[in-house]
């Protein structure tokens, strides 16, 4: 038979211990003098630690059941309220349909010069209160698609010098274009959306333009910290980017993407802004504010408006929609109905399923658990 | 180490040279160095990782790891992978590294021991691992042997010494081992500098019990076997010194080439884990196929077209490529539902359960300071299913402490326990024990309770004094007095220990002998007794004689032996007298007592001439000595006096009725196997409340052929059906048996049965055409005892039971030959401090007493397989909400293998965030309170059943996951679709999203833990909070604007966790998907509690209901048995001794007169000795060797 050996055990055995003492001879003085090896007397040890231990009774879950129905109708109600206040326009202008205006631009390619422009006239029937945001909404697009969402350096995008003249791979095939490294480089820079839109109030056939704020649409954080121009000697962003190439889709380079400097190159609000990926393939993007001027009048009054669009993007060829929203908020942001309605219906039925587990102990319940414990 | 040198080539033959260091060093045998540890400081590393990279899983990861190297499928960061597979293979290492340290430490506390080496003709003292083979080394009493030796000269006559073999094969009786003749005048250092014999010998081997060589010397040749040798291991017992020549040295030593690794044994819930492993691999690949065949029809539909914006990668030229590409990534991302830690963190549970063991002090034994040992990690929750118990008797059931209990003389009973007004006093309320101060030889560990008998021997009672004096002659005991007055027996059985030791305290103190006389001192006074013959002991005889003659000169023969026997062969006038201590005997041996019958009988000198004259003649017979020597023996013994009876008590283990009525009210069944004779092992049976008169029959099954037990059983089968069909449930019976086979009818037998098997038997129902009907046989009786097996039956049946029964099996036992059963059980459990080491070295848990048994299993062993159960029903379901959340988002992204996640929160989810919590509760949860299991016996039933985590709660689990991550990715998907924030800006941005389902995902699990938490001790509390606080605090960490400059392309995510979570909207997300992933979770299992509650849930909940409540005890009272009669007998030990003691050659020197004795062939009796037990072992019908014949008593 097989000794399962280990010098420890020949180490640890009884030399001394007494054999064949009549009745046995308990050898008690044996072996382990010394460190004794009894086990501590802790209640950790010993499995004893106090603890606590909830057990799911009749007066803790039915209770709860109500409570978070009782919560939740109310706050559901509220969002549904707040939802439904919030006045929200949307225009379609891919032009797929022919009779749309923009029907004649749906072919068009990067690098049309002059741009297509169409014009789309639509009515809003209600009056926009406190500030309007304006979108444009894309769909079908992929912005999170893994390859597109890791084709960026977010090195050189912030302002990191070898970067700027050594894109990371993960741009490629947007890493250079002609030997000269692409800033910015990557596939969601080069697809950065590029219509522009413009918005008129139509008040007896005359065109008022809107203003459009363009500033104050990205994160903070994204415009103060993880987006920076390159540095170097001199603010001249020309001079800065010297030495790299635009991206292929682009009609001009980075630095020259607004007029205003705290706008401009890397820091350019709507290319942050693009630069923030979707999660879903049809989202919306913050355009342009529109700030309510004082307090006599809405921001946008009922009326007759017309966009115009210079149509440089696009996106028929994989059956992409392109929309412009307009849209006021709450504390909660949009317009959201789902998350109201979630909350009224979870709400109802917890309350509802406490209403039948209710019942069901009451009728069929083992209330006299601690009658007998069989064994 | 490099002390030690590495292996040749196996060898032919061993030539060793005695002090011929430059010639031995010829053939490079091993020098005595041992080394048990597996690495050193530099192969550490290499070795390690090479040994860890066997393993499937690991091989698994890195094989991840290498798919994320390639730029085009990986979907994750490398380090996602990496950073748990280095932790897995860090907290590996760094537990092999501190075996492998400790392994070290004995290794060089073995090799350093210090020996005497003669080394050019003087003793040196040397280290271990200096020893060299064919050195002579000097060993003393009480040493270790350093290798193993050829025994060439002791301090003992005819050069025999006597070793202790415990280490080696777990016997605790001594062992003889004899020199050579032409060597053992080798006494003195100059001689043995001069002896350069040569042995030539066997190669290295295992075999403990064999050796053969032969020893050239002086142009002569001597064989040589086992008898001579002493191995390593051994300890030298009761002999001064002794000399010998190293033959086989470290590595090479008999004990060291039997150090095979046990079998590694597993779990059947590590079995069912594989398989599900396997099945979620499955499940795997199957989403993978899915989502691949989604991206080729994206790509070619949707990605076709959107290459304006996103073209290709190089050298992806078609959507069907592209498709298989993504199955790799996706197989990378959605890994995570097998996470490495899973089996990770299962060994750090079993680990902590293993420690929970390791410090019971409830399991720790006072008088033997051993606590209890868990040796395996491996096996804990298997603790909480087991169905059969196979336990040994002896040592295990029993103390193996025979206790002289009460006696009957002359028709006289003693030793009840008497009160004061004489009546027999209730057990508990012991009185004092009788004084034996008046004796100052008697034995101050003995203890008896009835004065009378003392009184009767004080007033010269001449029965009670005959009495005694046999008990003091009749025997083969060994005295030693070390110093005057205080004396040691050495008895080979402990059953004649306890008697002789009785007869001492009583006043007939057996003080020492010689081959030719016994000297005893009776009352005080030295009596010199001439021993003329000892008619030694057998199992067919079933009783001893001795023949002495008194100082008077009178011939006297006694006997004592076992009733059955004895009673025949009593002089006629004897029958008043038999049939009074006929009812004794009954009485005791209901009590559970071994009862012994002595007799006398006074024989004529010219008789006893003529017999003396053919029991020599009949010695010296060189066929059929054995017959004729019984016949002679059969003659002599006839017709004689009945003197009493001796009943004695084999004590039992404490607390092993109780532990045994507690275990078998869990459902559990025990099986005694005893290599214990028939008798015995039914006594014990009754002692321990196995078998009880309230059972409806006992089958004892005893047939030597195949027919006979064929016979036995099928009736034995025919009587419980007929009694369950008159039980009156005729009518289910005879559906079933319609509609079943028989088996099953068995199973739901009425009555209770118990099933006795003997060995011969058990061959033969162990064979192949048999075995069933014997399991379905035995399995439908309540107990079953098997005696006199073997030990390799024992793991037959061990063997038999796991393949039919698909029952976990635990084998408890304490001594060599329970060995086997323990390593094929699927639990083995050891005894230690009883019978040397071997079972413990063979166990996976040890203890010293029977009793902790039911705390191993009720306890423990429910609360491992409770918490295992619940750990891994949460495992897979939080890494399945976790990972099918990458499913749902695939329908999304294209399937483009986008994770939902930041990488980062992929990396820590698991060894972070989530493990601590369900680490802690794996750890520490209970259900009920420890004292509730052993009260509620019926509590260990689920476990045994197999109900907590079977394939069917696995896939509820598993359900439960996808439900949740369906939430947790739709709800999200629901809000954000339009949303925007309450700046204006995008809600859905793929970084706000991804930190919104992870922290719902966080929270949910969180939360579910913790409804999963029964036992919320303070650690659970600071793991589930601490978990939660570490992944804000990592999150926002991780979205810094220090780390983004630091390394803006590796955090992307700067400044999302203030953004994000900053938003009510996104609060309101993730408390409504909390609420929806819980809330019917809750009720579910409100229900099932108030509906269908488990014995464990109304347990607790009567707790709770009623604190302060005392549960009634059950109090297992011991309830003395009446009525049936076994006869019981004792002398179980082996024979042996009494040849040694009547040749005279155990005797030293100094302790005999002069040594005028004849000596016969110096090997003469061990040959004897041997020849008779071999031949007992056949007739006995056992197939293992020698080493496993020694009976154990």
């Amino acid at each position: 038979m097989a000794v399962n050996y280990s010098a420890k055990e020949e180490a640890d055995g009884h030399p001394s211990g007494g054999v064949g003492v009549p009745g046995g001879g308990a050898g008690g003085g044996g072996g382990g003098a010394g460190k004794t090896r009894k086990p501590d007397n802790t209640a950790f040890k010993q499995q004893r630690l106090p603890a606590w231990q909830p057990i799911l009774t009749a007066g803790t879950v039915l209770p709860a059941f109500f409570i978070i129905g009782l919560i939740f109708i109310p706050i559901g109600i509220g969002i549904f309220v707040t939802s439904n206040n919030i006045r929200e326009y949307e225009i379609d202008y891919t032009g797929t349909e022919p009779s749309s205006p923009c029907n004649k631009c749906l072919n068009v390619s990067w690098d049309s010069t002059p741009p297509c422009t169409c014009t789309i006239n639509f009515t809003l029937e209600h009056s926009f209160e406190s500030n309007v945001f304006m979108y444009y909404g894309l769909s079908n697009f992929y912005q999170n698609h893994r390859r597109y969402v890791k084709s960026r350096d977010d090195s050189q995008l912030n302002g990191d010098n070898s970067s700027l003249h050594n894109p990371s791979k993960e741009c490629e095939p947007y890493r250079t274009n002609e030997d000269k490294p692409i800033a910015p480089c990557g596939a969601i820079a080069n697809s950065m959306f590029n219509d522009t839109l413009e918005l008129y109030r139509i008040d007896n056939d005359t065109r008022t333009p809107i203003t459009l704020i363009k500033k104050g649409i990205a994160w903070w954080t994204d415009k103060n910290v993880k987006f920076r121009n390159p540095t170097g000697d001199g603010n001249n962003l020309t001079a800065l980017f010297q030495g790299t190439t635009k991206p292929i889709n682009w009609p001009k380079p980075v630095y020259m993407l607004d007029s205003e400097p705290d706008n401009n190159g890397f820091i350019n609000e709507d290319f942050i802004v693009w630069m923030r990926t979707a999660a879903l393939p049809t989202f919306r993007k913050l355009y342009r504010l529109i700030e309510r001027k004082n307090n006599l009048q809405p921001t946008l009054q009922a009326g007759k408006y017309s966009l115009d669009i210079a149509y440089n993007y696009p996106v028929h060829s994989f059956d992409g929609r392109k929309r412009m929203i307009l849209s006021t908020i709450s504390w909660m942001g949009g317009k959201n109905p789902f998350l109201g309605i979630a909350y009224i219906t979870v709400g109802s039925i917890c309350f509802f399923l406490g209403v039948v587990l209710l019942i069901i102990h009451h009728k069929y319940g083992n209330r006299n658990t601690s009658a007998d414990i069989p064994n | 180490m490099e002390r030690c040198a590495a292996r040749r080539a196996p060898e032919e033959e061993r030539r060793v040279r005695a002090n011929a260091r430059e010639y031995n060093e010829k053939f490079q045998y091993a020098s005595n160095c041992i080394k048990t540890s597996k690495y050193n400081i530099v192969t550490f590393l290499p070795v390690n990782l090479f040994e860890q990279f066997q393993e499937v899983a690991n091989t698994y990861f890195l094989f991840l790891l290498i798919l994320q190297l390639i730029p085009q499928i990986s979907s994750l960061s490398w380090f996602t992978t990496i950073v748990p597979l280095v932790l897995v293979l860090t907290i590996t290492a760094v537990k092999d590294a501190t075996d492998d340290y400790f392994r070290h430490k004995s290794d060089n506390q073995v090799n350093n021991r210090q020996s005497q080496v003669l080394i050019s003709g003087v003793l040196r003292q040397e280290q271990w691992m200096n020893v060299r083979v064919g050195d002579i080394i000097k060993l003393e009493n009480n040493q270790f042997v350093a290798a193993d030796l050829l025994l060439l000269s002791s301090s003992e006559p005819h050069g025999l010494c006597y070793i202790e073999t415990a280490e080696l094969d777990g016997e605790t009786n001594m062992k003889v081992r004899q020199a050579i003749p032409v060597t053992s005048e080798l006494g003195d250092t100059n001689k043995l500098a001069r002896f350069d014999g040569e042995v030539i010998c066997e190669p290295p081997n295992n075999k403990l019990d064999k050796f053969g060589g032969t020893l050239y010397w002086k142009e002569n040749k001597y064989p040589l076997n086992n008898q001579n040798m002493l191995l390593r291991g051994c300890v030298l017992r009761n002999t001064e010194w002794c000399f010998g020549l190293v033959i086989f040295a470290g590595p090479d030593t008999k004990l060291m080439q039997n150090s095979g690794r046990t079998k590694f044994k597993r779990t059947s819930i590590d079995r069912l884990m594989n398989t599900l492993v396997l099945w979620i691999f499955g499940f795997l690949v199957c989403m993978g196929v899915i989502l691949a065949i989604g991206n080729a029809i994206w790509e070619h539909e949707v990605g076709v077209c959107f290459q304006i914006y996103l073209p290709w990668d190089e050298g992806v030229h078609s959507a069907f490529f592209s498709g298989f590409l993504s199955f790799w990534s996706y197989i990378i991302i959605l890994n995570t539902v097998v996470p490495i830690s899973l089996y990770v963190s299962v060994e750090v549970i079993r680990l902590g359960h293993s420690y929970f063991i390791n410090w019971d002090k409830k399991m720790y034994c006072a008088k033997r300071r051993t606590p209890a040992e868990a040796r395996t990690t491996t096996l804990n929750e298997e603790l909480g299913q087991v169905e059969y118990i196979f336990s040994d008797k002896t040592g295990t059931l029993t103390q193996n402490i025979m206790v002289f209990s009460k006696c009957s003389v002359n028709g006289h009973s003693y030793g009840d326990l008497q009160d004061v007004l004489g009546h027999k006093a209730e057990l508990g309320e012991r009185p004092e024990p009788v004084d034996f101060s008046f004796n100052p030889l008697a034995d101050p560990r003995f203890q008896f309770w009835d004065p009378s008998l003392l009184e009767a021997v004080k007033l010269g009672d001449p029965h009670v004094h005959e009495f005694f004096r046999l008990l003091s002659l009749c025997h083969t005991v060994m005295s030693e007095e070390k110093s005057e007055g205080e004396l040691y027996y050495k008895a080979q059985s402990p059953d004649e220990g306890a008697l002789v030791t009785a007869a001492r305290n009583f006043g007939f103190v057996f003080r020492s002998r010689t081959p030719k006389t016994i000297t005893v001192h009776e009352l005080g006074r030295a009596i010199t007794y001439e021993l003329l013959a000892i008619l030694d002991f057998n199992n067919i005889r079933k009783r001893m004689s001795v023949i002495v003659r008194s100082p008077e000169g009178k011939i006297r023969l006694y006997c004592k032996g076992a009733d059955t026997i004895l009673l025949e062969r009593l002089h006629p006038i004897n029958q008043d007298l038999t049939n009074v201590t006929t009812d004794h005997l009954n009485e005791y041996a209901g009590e559970g007592l071994r009862t012994l019958v002595l007799a006398y009988k006074d024989l004529e000198e010219s008789y006893y001439e003529d017999w003396s004259e053919r029991l020599h003649r009949a010695g010296g017979a060189p066929e059929a000595r054995e017959d004729r020597l019984a016949r002679l023996y059969d003659e002599v013994e006839h017709d004689m006096m009945l003197l009493g009876a001796t009943a004695i008590e084999d004590k039992l283990q404490q607390g092993v009725p109780e532990t045994i009525a507690i275990l078998t009210l869990a459902n559990i069944k025990i099986w005694v196997l005893t290599g214990d004779k028939q008798e015995t092992a039914v006594n014990i049976g009754y002692s321990c409340k196995m078998l009880t008169d309230d059972m409806t029959e006992v089958f004892v099954v005893t047939g030597h052929t195949v027919l006979e037990v064929r016979e036995e059983l099928r009736k034995a089968r025919e009587k419980m059906m007929d009694a369950s069909r008159s039980m009156g449930n005729g009518f289910s019976y005879q559906e079933k048996l319609s509609s079943s086979k028989l088996t099953s009818v068995l199973e739901a037998i009425a009555g209770e049965y118990a099933l006795v098997i003997n060995g011969h038997s058990l061959a033969h129902a162990l064979e192949a055409d048999m075995e069933v009907e014997f399991l379905e046989t035995a399995c439908a009786c309540k107990a079953v005892i098997c005696c006199r097996v073997t030990p390799l039956q024992k793991a037959q049946v061990v063997e038999l039971v796991k393949k039919y029964k698909k029952a976990v099996t635990l084998a408890i036992g304490d001594g060599a030959n329970d060995v086997s059963m323990i390593k094929t059980a699927h639990i083995g459990v050891g005894i230690s401090g009883q019978e040397g080491i071997q079972a413990v070295l063979a166990s996976d848990y040890s203890f010293s007493q029977f009793k902790f048994l039911q705390r191993l299993l009720l306890v423990h062993g429910r609360w491992s397989y409770l918490r295992m159960c619940k750990f891994l029903c949460y495992f897979f379901y939080k890494n399945f909400a976790f990972t099918m959340v990458h499913f749902w988002f695939g329908f999304f992204c294209g399937f483009s293998a986008q994770t939902v996640y930041d990488q980062y929160f992929i990396t820590l989810y698991n060894i972070v965030y989530t493990s601590l919590p369900v680490l802690a509760m794996g750890v520490f949860d209970q259900d009920v309170p420890e004292q509730r299991s052993m009260e509620y016996p019926k509590l260990y039933e689920p476990g045994q059943l197999n109900l907590l985590f079977n394939k069917r709660e696995f896939f509820i689990c598993i359900a439960q996951g996808i439900y949740t991550s369906v939430l947790m990715f739709f709800i999200p998907y629901g809000v954000f679709a339009d949303a925007t924030r309450d700046d204006g800006a995008q809600l859905a941005d793929y970084q706000s999203f991804a930190v919104t389902v992870a922290t719902s995902l966080v929270i949910v699990v969180s939360v579910q833990i913790g409804l999963d938490t029964g036992f919320w001790t303070a650690i659970n509390h600071f793991f589930i909070w601490g978990s939660l606080a570490a992944y804000f605090a990592i999150l926002f960490a991780m979205h810094s604007d220090g780390l983004f400059q630091m390394f803006p392309n590796q955090f992307r995510f700067v400044g999302n966790a203030q953004n994000t979570l900053a938003q009510p909207t996104v609060w309101l997300t993730i408390a409504l998907t909390t609420v929806v992933c819980i809330m019917p979770v809750v009720a579910f299992r409100f229900l099932k509690l108030d509906l269908k509650p488990e014995l464990s849930d109304t347990v607790r909940y009567t707790q709770l209901v009623r604190k302060k409540q005392k549960t009634q005890h059950r109090c297992m009272r011991r309830v003395g048995r009446v009525g049936s009669r076994r006869s019981g007998y004792a002398f179980s030990h082996q024979e042996g001794f009494g040849e040694l003691i009547m040749s005279g050659k155990n005797m030293r020197l100094s302790s005999l007169a002069l040594s005028s004795f004849a000596a016969r062939p110096s090997a003469g009796w061990i040959e004897t000795l041997r020849k008779k037990k071999g031949s007992d072992g056949s007739t006995a019908g056992s197939p293992s060797g020698a080493a496993d014949k020694t009976l154990k008593v």
